[in-house]
């Protein structure tokens, strides 16, 4: 029973955070209609951001998302604007896809080069055995708990941000539709280029909890894409409170396969829902329905 | 003269958006059948009901009496109803030659029911090519045959269209606005070209905004305002009609005090 | 028959008997990289059938490949074979993987293009995660076939001439296709698949046909690459660089034609071979495939080929344009000499 409720409660404080790099992927493909399939190696990358950031300058990881949020977000717009806008012709959106692919593995080439294969581990305090609360005789990092407000923050921040602003009010026209956001005066281009940045942005916070709480190695981004895009897909692309739902669920449930089963199998299991639910429900539980023919 | 095509009280909501509503019309047999109303009228969304381009939420479509509601559009076209699109649909990397062996490919089919085919044969055979070539020269674009269809203009690829919906024999053609962006000289080709096949035989349902293309040469009209058929009758008729200058205007009184009509 | 049909078929005529000469050069390690450039001949042309001639672009043609070098693998293990025997069970390998392909395909082709695209890596990393899991595949570990005494000098030949068999079938196949009804209709299909159907084409049963077809033909190269590796391991079996290579090789060589998938992999082949060779860090490899990628599908998204020939057209259509200029004097007042072949020009829209 106790470990029941420990799997459920690791679920749903993970799930807060995956939630919230799910939501970046979500947006993503809202605005732009392309799947970010490197959204995985992103968070990868944020991970190691944050252990440079601490194991050779000492700086904590909480202070160093002040530096990491804004180069991830910097990142995601020149990825945007050099590899993705200049794409022309029908196919578009799969070359989209297979740019991203090749973003991914030259990220994921990087890292090997700079940090080996080595699983490397962040090794600071907020992992340390004293940074947890004591509840009910469970010991809750700290971590988890920030983790979650930090993420929570982030998206009801998202959230403002399209429903009340002048950008967010672009951003929502141009996931409707490009030409008449165009007509309107909406700089489509600069509008994807933004949410490419904030999408990927938030891999920053993403990327440092994992690197918390997981050894971090280049190859870990498999696994998380195939959980990001489970919980994308199942939520409904396109849709953000979708995202959130779906990885709540999708991440108590790896939770619960991790601890009842077996861990090995969790990215089987993912991608395997991924294909059932593309296959039998492709509008997720919240999503809209593809209209395009393409 | 029986109904060749009809709808009775079909209806069909996007959304918040009733787009047709209770909509009956019947289109004769041997007859140019006109549908015309302002835009969102349902003009566009009732052609794909009746070729299945989307389900009805209530009401049939018959076909000679057979109700064909919610068949796929291949059994449609097999059905004999042919179909065209406002923004031209044709496959453009292939040649324009090739286009209408596609469209012919369910004819070779049916010719040969029950035989294995041989998967690689070539794509047409000399049947299906010289009849595609009769009727590329019928509207005007064989010069055009070996050329992709993506190079072709605007007009050029209405004509097409056009063309390898023919090449299936169909009973009815459904045009959806055939002189829609297309220049006056070509307006005239067309005009000339239905009128030579429905002497032939074919009826033809069209839509479109351009009223004397419509008025000069259908023999019926139909108006939809608001996804219903409101009015239907002859040119002359029609073109009078107050329920028609409602449908594209607005009602007069709504304007100052001063009758319209 | 015309002049340049003849021209052609006695330019590939030549090429062939140029390729089929190459080991009798007796350098081994030529040969050797050889095979690897026949293998992506023959993968790339296969992956074209289906992705290029539809459009649905798969990185899924890796689990073809995988499964092709488990089933060799398992069989030669449980049956103890070696000798030259081996080589006829390749196209067991190609017939497993076929089968494979009628359910991946019935579940990945119900969904549109770019959905399919990840549909294929979800699949290829389920493949990747069951070979690396599964006891009876070997796990991490992996499966060796018995004990081969092979000559090394000449070992590489009957692996050569193999695979250069395997990849002129893959050719024939893609032309006879391609001028084929079935092959108009897999093209009418990328162009506008709704209207394809509407006019009767039967979408799921063509598309599934054209993927089996490219799924045997991969699956029979895997089967051979079992032998070539001499052994089964997930990670090489089921590489998703492999996926990335082909879809990179028949971008560039001209994503769709038919010549573009051989052009594109005997010229990328041979250098990554190289590269391999010279350059042990596979990390580094990753980088330069993925820029690489980026960089063809970003300047050179209609492939090498066609972009060329496009630049040669406009090329010959100014020309064509100067020369008529020249010829019609001073231009009575029109801003455009005549352009003699309209439809040269009009090909550059």
């Amino acid at each position: 029973m106790g470990t029941f409720l420990r799997a459920i409660t690791d679920g749903v404080l993970q799930g807060g955070v995956y939630g919230l790099m799910a939501v970046g992927l979500t947006l993503i493909f809202g605005v732009l209609d392309i799947i970010n399939i490197a959204q995985g190696i992103l968070v990868v990358l944020g991970a190691y951001l944050s252990y440079v950031l601490w194991t050779h300058l000492h700086i904590d990881v909480f202070v160093g998302l002040l530096i990491t949020i804004p180069a991830m977000f910097l990142l995601g717009v020149a990825i945007q604007y050099l590899f993705i806008r200049p794409l022309r012709g029908r196919e578009r959106t799969s070359m989209s896809l297979l740019a991203c692919y090749s973003v991914a593995i030259i990220i994921e080439g990087i890292l090997y080069q700079v940090f080996g294969s080595n699983y490397l581990s962040i090794n600071n305090y907020w992992n340390s055995p004293r940074a947890e609360f004591k509840i009910f005789g469970y010991y809750l990092p700290y971590i988890y708990v920030l983790g979650f407000v930090l993420a929570v923050v982030l998206v009801v921040a998202i959230y403002l941000m399209l429903y009340r602003t002048q950008f967010g009010r672009s951003v929502r026209a141009t996931m409707q539709d490009h030409t008449a956001a165009r007509l309107v005066g909406i700089s489509v281009n600069r509008v994807a280029a933004l949410t490419f940045g904030i999408g990927v942005g938030v891999t920053a916070v993403g990327g440092m909890v994992f690197g918390e709480l997981n050894a971090i190695n280049p190859n870990t981004g498999y696994d998380l894409i195939s959980r990001l895009l489970a919980i994308v897909i199942l939520g409904g692309m396109g849709s953000i409170g979708g995202a959130l739902a779906a990885s709540v669920f999708v991440i108590t449930l790896a939770s619960l396969v991790d601890v009842y089963w077996n861990p090995e199998w969790s990215t089987v299991v993912f991608y395997g829902a991924l294909v059932l639910v593309l296959v039998f429900r492709p509008q997720g539980l919240f999503g809209r329905k593809e209209a395009r023919a393409q | 003269m029986t109904a060749l095509l009809r709808t009775e009280g079909v209806s069909k909501a996007f959304g918040g958006v009733q787009a047709l509503s209770d909509c009956s019309i019947e289109v004769e047999q041997g007859s140019i059948a006109g549908l015309i109303g302002p835009n969102g009228s349902g003009k566009t969304t009732l052609f794909n009901m009746i070729t299945g381009y989307g389900r009805v939420d209530s009401g049939d479509v018959y076909l000679n009496d057979t109700k064909i509601t919610g068949l796929a559009p291949d059994k449609v076209f097999a059905l004999g109803i042919g179909r065209t699109f406002q923004l031209t649909r044709v496959f453009s990397r292939l040649t324009v030659m090739e286009n209408m062996i596609v469209a012919a490919h369910h004819q070779e089919r049916s010719g040969q029911a029950g035989r294995l085919r041989n998967p690689f044969a070539r794509a047409g055979g000399a049947a299906t090519r010289q009849r595609a070539m009769e009727l590329l020269e019928f509207t005007g674009i064989a010069k055009l045959a070996g050329d992709r269809a993506e190079t072709l203009s605007y007009g050029q690829r209405k004509l097409l269209e056009l063309s390898y919906v023919l090449i299936a024999d169909p009973e009815i053609i459904l045009l959806d606005e055939p002189a829609g962006g297309v220049n006056p000289t070509l307006i005239g080709t067309i005009t000339e070209r239905i009128r030579e096949l429905n002497r032939q035989g074919t009826t033809f349902l069209i839509v479109e905004h351009n009223m004397e293309f419509v008025m000069g040469l259908c023999d019926r009209v139909t108006v939809l305002d608001y996804g219903n058929a409101v009015v239907s009758g002859p040119p002359d008729v029609i073109r009078n009609d107050r329920r028609v200058l409602d449908a594209y205007l607005g009602t007069a009184e709504e304007d100052d005090d001063s009758s319209a009509a | 028959m015309r002049p340049a049909v003849i021209w052609r078929a006695a330019g590939l005529a030549v090429l062939l008997a140029v390729v089929a000469l190459v080991p009798l050069g007796n350098n081994v390690v030529v040969t050797q990289v050889g095979v690897l450039v026949l293998l992506y001949v023959g993968a790339t042309v296969a992956w074209n059938i289906f992705s290029g001639f539809t459009g649905y672009i798969s990185l899924g043609a890796a689990v073809f490949f995988g499964v092709g070098v488990y089933t060799v693998a398992l069989i030669t293990k449980h049956l103890n074979l070696t000798g030259g025997v081996v080589f006829a069970l390749y196209p067991l390998g190609g017939l497993v993987a076929a089968a494979v392909a009628v359910p991946f395909g019935l579940i990945a082709l119900r969904v549109r293009r770019h959905t399919f695209v990840v549909v294929t890596i979800a699949v290829f990393f389920i493949f990747q995660l069951m070979a690396s899991n599964f006891s009876w595949t070997g796990g991490a570990i992996g499966i060796i076939p018995p004990y081969l005494n092979w000559n090394a000098a000449t070992v590489w030949n009957p692996f050569y001439y193999t695979a250069l068999l395997i990849a002129v079938v893959a050719i024939v196949l893609a032309w006879g296709i391609w001028g084929s009804r079935f092959g108009l209709q897999l093209r009418a299909i990328r162009d506008d698949e709704d209207r394809a159907r509407g006019l009767g084409v039967k979408t799921m049963r063509v598309k599934l046909t054209a993927f089996v077809i490219s799924g045997f033909i991969i699956g029979t190269l895997g089967g051979l690459y079992f032998y070539y590796q001499a052994d089964a391991l997930p990670q090489y079996a089921f590489n998703p660089f492999f996926d990335l290579t082909i879809a990179l090789m028949a971008f560039l060589g001209g994503f769709g034609t038919l010549t573009g998938p051989i052009v594109g992999a005997l010229l990328l082949e041979p250098y990554l071979g190289w590269a391999q060779q010279a350059v042990s860090n596979t990390y580094a490899a990753e980088v330069v495939l993925g820029a690489l990628f980026l960089i063809v599908i970003i300047f050179l998204p209609r492939g090498i080929l066609p972009t060329v020939g496009e630049k040669l057209t406009a090329a010959r259509a100014s020309r064509q344009r100067r020369a008529a200029e020249r010829a019609a004097g001073p231009p009575p007042g029109s801003p455009v000499g005549a352009t003699p072949a309209g439809s040269a020009a009009g090909g550059a829209s």
